[in-house]
This record gives C-alpha cells, sequence and structure tokens, in this order.
C-alpha cells in the first residue's frame, strides 16, 4: 500500500468551490438594506433614499444624504478601525469612547484661543499660563500621547497580569470617563484655534477616516503586525509556539487602538469646536459593532479593515434612512441593538457551518 | 560520537511525586528513524518535552549535534534545529499554508520592526519547494488551514518542520486523529523525510505503522525505558510483551 497510496487525499482543487470573501457578503447586505430603503421610500413616501428628486438641485444622487451617511461614521470608523485590529487579535476594547472623551477634553484646553471677540476667553484653562494660542502640533502631540498612555496601560494589564481583555479595558473605560470629567470640573471646553478647528471641518472626518483605513488595511495585510494579528487571534498557543512575542504584540496592538481612539477625539472635538466630558459615551459599543457587522468575528482571527469600513456604511446607512423614513430616534437604538446581534448569530453559524463542513 | 545527532543521560522528570521519566538514556545516530512506544503514561510525551523544551528536566543532560545543551523553551529548541509536530496542531486556522510555515520567521521585504513588509512571493516559493521536497500535496496554497482536512492540516504542519533546515524533526502521535488514506499521506511524508536523511523521533500507537517506518524501536513503561530494539531484532508480540510488562528484560537493552 505504500507506493500506491503516495499523495492520496483531496489533491484536485476547484476553483469555483472557494469560498467568497466574507466582505463580499457584508457587501451584498449594504446593498440589499439600501435597495429596501429606496424601496419602502417610494413606495410609502413617495421619495428617493438614494436618488436625486429635488429639481432645483443637479447630479443623479442625493449627494447631502450620502455625504451625512459617511460623515455620521467616520468618527466612530476611526475608532473602529482601532478595535478591529483588537478583536481579530483576540480581544475586545470597551475602553475607547472614555478615551475619546478624556481626550477631547485634554486636548482642547491646549488648543484654545486667548481672545474671544476682544475679550479674554473665559474657558480657557492655561490662560494663566499663557498656553493660549499655541501651534497646532501640541493637542495634536497632547492628544496622541493621552491615547498612547490609555492603550498602553490596556495592553500592559492585559499582556502581563493576563486579566480578561473585557476587564481591563472595563477598568480603563470608567476611569477615563472618570478623568474626562475631573480634567474640567465638568465644564466644556471651547474656543479652539482655527488651526485646530480646521481638522475636523466639512469633510476632513471622512478624508482621515478613509486615509487611516486604507494604511491598516494594507498593515494588516502586507505587514508582519498584521500577520501576528491573525496568528495570536487564531490560535495564542500556535502563536507562541512559533516564537511570536504574544506579549509584546498585544501592547502594541492596544495602543495602536489607543492611538486611534485619541485621534477620534481631535476630529471629534475639532467639528464640534467644544469639548465635553460626555464625548465618546457609547461609541466603544457602535465601533464594536461596526466591527462585527462588518464580518469582524469576535472569537478572533478573522475580519478585515475593508469589512468594518463596509460595517460601519450600513450602522451609516440604517441611522439615516430611519431618519429619512420620518421614524423616532428611539427605534435606531432598538433596532441597532438587534442588528449586532443579528451579525454575531450568523458569524457564529457560519462558523459551525464550516466546522461541519471541513 | 560525531554521528550521533541526539544523546540523552539519566534523563529524569518529577512532577511532585509523581517519577514521569526516570533515567532515560537514548540515542539517536544520523539519519536514523526511531519509534517511541508504550502505553498512555508511560513517559513518551514527557521524554518529548524534556528534549523539545517545552518543560525542564529534573535532572540528566541532554547533547544535541554535538554540544551539551539546556533549551529554555521550545523556541530555543527550534532555533537549535529540532522540530516538533505536536499532537494538538500548532497552526494557526485562520491564515493560509505560506503564512503557517513561517509564522514567527516571515521572510522580510523591508525591515520596519514589526511594521516589516512581508515577503510573500518568496514564502509562498519557499512553500512551494518545501511542499515538494516532503512530497506534501495541499490542492490551495492560498486557502485558509480551517478549510482544509485533518491530513492536510498535519500534513502542512510536517511541512513546516521540512521548510527549515531542520536537524531533528519529532513527531507526536502524527495520524492519531487520522483516516486511514490520511494516514497513509503522512507515512508517505516520513518516508520521503527518511530517503533525504533526515532522522526522525515518532511517537505512535501504531504497531504496523512503526515496523513499516522505522529502523529502532524504543519502549517506555512506567516511566523507564525497557527495550530498545533494532526492527529486525524484534517483532509485534515482542513489543507488546514489553509494553504491558510481560517481558522486562533490562539485558535487551545492551544490544542496540
Amino acid at each position: 500500500m505504500s507506493q500506491t497510496s503516495h499523495g492520496i487525499g483531496g489533491l484536485s482543487y476547484d476553483a469555483k468551490k472557494r469560498p467568497w470573501p466574507a466582505e463580499f457578503n457584508v457587501f451584498l447586505a449594504l446593498v440589499i438594506l439600501v435597495a429596501a430603503f429606496e424601496l419602502v421610500g417610494r413606495v410609502f413616501l413617495g421619495d428617493s433614499f438614494l436618488f436625486n428628486t429635488r429639481e432645483n438641485v443637479s447630479g443623479l444622487f442625493n449627494e447631502q444624504r450620502l455625504q451625512i451617511i459617511i460623515l455620521q461614521v467616520s468618527i466612530v470608523g476611526i475608532i473602529a478601525i482601532g478595535v478591529t485590529q483588537v478583536i481579530i487579535c483576540g480581544g475586545i476594547d470597551l475602553s475607547s469612547g472614555s478615551i475619546v472623551g478624556a481626550t477631547a477634553m485634554i486636548a482642547m484646553s491646549f488648543a484654545q484661543v486667548a481672545t474671544v471677540n476682544g475679550n479674554p476667553n473665559p474657558k480657557a484653562m492655561f490662560i494663566d499660563y499663557g498656553w493660549t494660542d499655541l501651534p497646532v502640533i501640541v493637542p495634536l502631540l497632547v492628544a496622541i500621547g493621552c491615547g498612547l498612555i490609555a492603550g498602553l496601560i490596556n495592553g500592559l494589564l492585559i499582556a502581563y497580569t493576563r486579566i480578561p481583555p473585557f476587564i481591563a479595558t472595563l477598568g480603563m473605560m470608567v476611569t477615563a470617563r472618570g478623568i474626562a470629567k475631573w480634567w474640567s470640573k465638568g465644564q466644556p471646553i471651547s474656543f479652539p484655534t482655527d488651526s485646530f478647528a480646521a481638522i475636523g471641518k466639512g469633510l476632513m472626518p471622512v478624508v482621515i477616516f478613509i486615509s487611516l483605513a486604507i494604511l491598516f488595511q494594507l498593515i494588516l495585510t502586507y505587514t508582519k503586525y498584521g500577520k501576528h494579528c491573525y496568528a495570536i487571534g487564531s490560535n495564542e498557543d500556535a502563536a507562541r509556539m512559533s516564537g511570536i512575542k504574544i506579549a509584546n504584540h498585544k501592547v502594541l496592538v492596544y495602543a495602536i487602538a489607543g492611538i486611534l481612539a485619541s485621534i477620534a477625539a481631535v476630529v471629534l472635538s475639532s467639528k464640534n469646536l467644544t469639548a465635553q466630558a460626555g464625548m465618546g459615551v457609547m461609541y466603544e459599543l457602535d465601533a464594536i459593532a461596526m466591527a462585527v457587522i462588518g464580518g469582524v468575528s469576535l472569537s478572533g482571527g478573522r475580519g478585515s479593515i475593508i469589512g468594518t469600513v463596509i460595517g460601519s456604511l450600513i450602522f451609516g446607512v440604517i441611522i439615516s434612512g430611519f431618519t429619512f423614513l420620518r421614524l423616532d430616534a428611539y427605534y435606531q437604538e432598538m433596532v441597532k441593538g438587534v442588528i449586532i446581534v443579528g451579525a454575531v448569530v450568523l458569524d457564529q453559524w457560519r462558523q459551525r457551518r464550516r466546522a461541519i463542513g471541513a | 560520537m560525531s554521528d550521533i545527532v541526539l544523546k540523552t543521560e539519566n534523563l529524569t522528570k518529577h512532577y511532585g511525586g509523581v517519577h514521569a521519566l526516570q533515567e532515560a538514556n537514548f540515542e539517536l545516530r544520523k539519519g536514523e528513524h526511531v519509534a517511541i512506544m508504550g502505553d498512555n503514561g508511560a513517559g513518551k510525551s514527557t521524554f518529548v518535552r524534556q528534549i523539545t523544551g517545552v518543560e525542564q528536566r529534573t535532572s540528566g543532560k541532554i547533547w544535541f549535534d554535538g554540544k551539551e545543551v539546556n533549551f529554555a523553551g521550545p523556541i530555543e529548541a527550534r532555533e537549535a534545529g529540532i522540530e516538533t509536530v505536536f499532537q494538538n496542531l500548532a497552526l494557526a486556522d485562520d491564515l493560509d499554508v505560506p503564512s503557517n510555515l513561517f509564522l514567527g520567521r516571515e521572510k522580510v521585504l523591508f525591515n520596519l520592526g514589526p511594521f516589516s513588509i512581508l515577503d510573500r512571493k518568496a514564502m509562498r516559493k519557499a512553500t512551494e519547494a518545501a511542499l515538494v521536497r516532503t512530497a506534501v500535496k495541499i490542492p490551495n496554497l492560498s486557502s485558509t488551514i480551517r478549510h482544509m482536512s485533518g491530513g492536510q492540516r498535519q500534513c502542512v504542519a510536517i511541512a513546516r518542520t521540512a521548510t527549515f533546515a531542520s536537524k531533528l524533526i519529532i513527531m507526536d502521535e502524527p495520524t492519531a486523529a487520522l483516516g486511514v488514506q490520511e494516514t497513509a499521506q503522512v507515512e508517505n511524508i516520513i518516508r520521503t523525510l527518511k530517503e533525504n536523511g533526515e532522522p526522525l523521533i515518532l511517537v505512535s500507537h501504531n504497531m504496523r505503522q512503526v515496523f513499516d517506518l522505522v529502523d529502532r524501536i524504543v519502549v517506555f513503561r512506567r516511566g523507564r525505558i525497557v527495550a530498545n530494539l533494532r526492527k529486525q531484532d524484534t517483532d509485534g508480540n515482542d513489543i507488546v510483551a514489553y509494553i504491558t510488562g510481560a517481558k522486562t528484560g533490562q539485558a535487551e537493552l545492551q544490544a542496540a
């Protein structure tokens, strides 16, 4: 039997039966969702969701609506990029929303102008020190520093005390929110410099979101870092046996997630021209939801930034679609919850089916 | 001494009061394939874990490749040239074949620390070469391990050991969970390794397989090596007698 059996088993390969990428399914869901809103809109409202129906405006699509969709998801989308790599690596990050709050407060206090309408800025925190009208690089570096420190603490806790990521980042979530409130004793911080305000102006959040998404898609696909994220999320023991320094990698993953949350904080506070202690509440869950809807598996090892971007668009379409159908905002949140759970159920189901198929 | 790849002297491992491995003296020569047999809990896996640095021995000495060694962990052992195919396959399910072969030792185009750009083409080529060398046939290199059968997974795990210039390959029950055809496939790879002169330690329960593949059989019982026999000097009944303890002669140890 030794010679004849040489190389038996599973040799033929049917390229047609190759499972299509999960991102394709997600994109299909997006298309179906848009089509559903379009249909419901045409039938019940006599209006189009996607296309331009106004005569005084040119263009095929309803550009205003499309802009709103992508603009409102781009800030949480930036967080979702960081969360995606954390989940792929087998972890979870609940602290990103609070990091947004704390970072926005701290960074904004370094971005304030000295005078408002000829009078000294009443809200300026550091006016006594003369820390006003600082170049934009200062609040930017302060913000990234905040995100980095919070992320490093998350990562070090998870990597070296081996407590579950859920607990470590839950602690950071509560603590960072506390810092956000304590920083100005609950007062909002306003009046940023023009250069700081330019960061989140107009469609800048979208540009920043897309650039970061492309950057991290490339990093996850073409670098050692990305490969190790998938490896650790897929089989941590195998990764350890293969000589990957798991602890270092995890610290880096959470640090990057923290930095991305802090970038989101800068964009958000710049766009709103103010920072409040309550900024970013629930953003962590929205970000996780975008990733999960986009096909990122909560059990780690699977998913992509492209998927998360499409997931964020689904998110935006739902919110915008409900507004379009003139439904209450309360319904949005209820449906959001259902969709998140649905996405996880779908993921589990797909995994089980694959396991049986293999 | 020069043609001895691996040698252990009085290798001993205690887990608390349990003497899992006692004074194991073992030798492996260049190009030699040796099987380790024994009942469950006889010390086979314990023995392998001491050699590969997964655990630290209680006492005894290990020489590998002419030098006395003290591996702090499996990674050090691997760097020295001991490749192990573990019972629980150390593969990442969501990565494709080349990524798994090169996991932890990726080929890099530009070195940027952790963000080094991977040389995917070179890894793919090296993977193809390794698969040819081991006669492993995988239908599609870029499909993930998740989509493969148990046999194919095992083949990938074995091909990984052959991708790098290893000096010793250890397989811990490589066919335990496989079907008939898949077992044949893995056994053929082992034959290919034999033809290439690569030394191998095979931990196995499968008598037919052992007699088919290896040159020498070492039997463990209750933490001790109770037999060390060349294949032509023994038969299945004899081995079973040693495994079950019906035959305990220490005298045979000197024979080989």
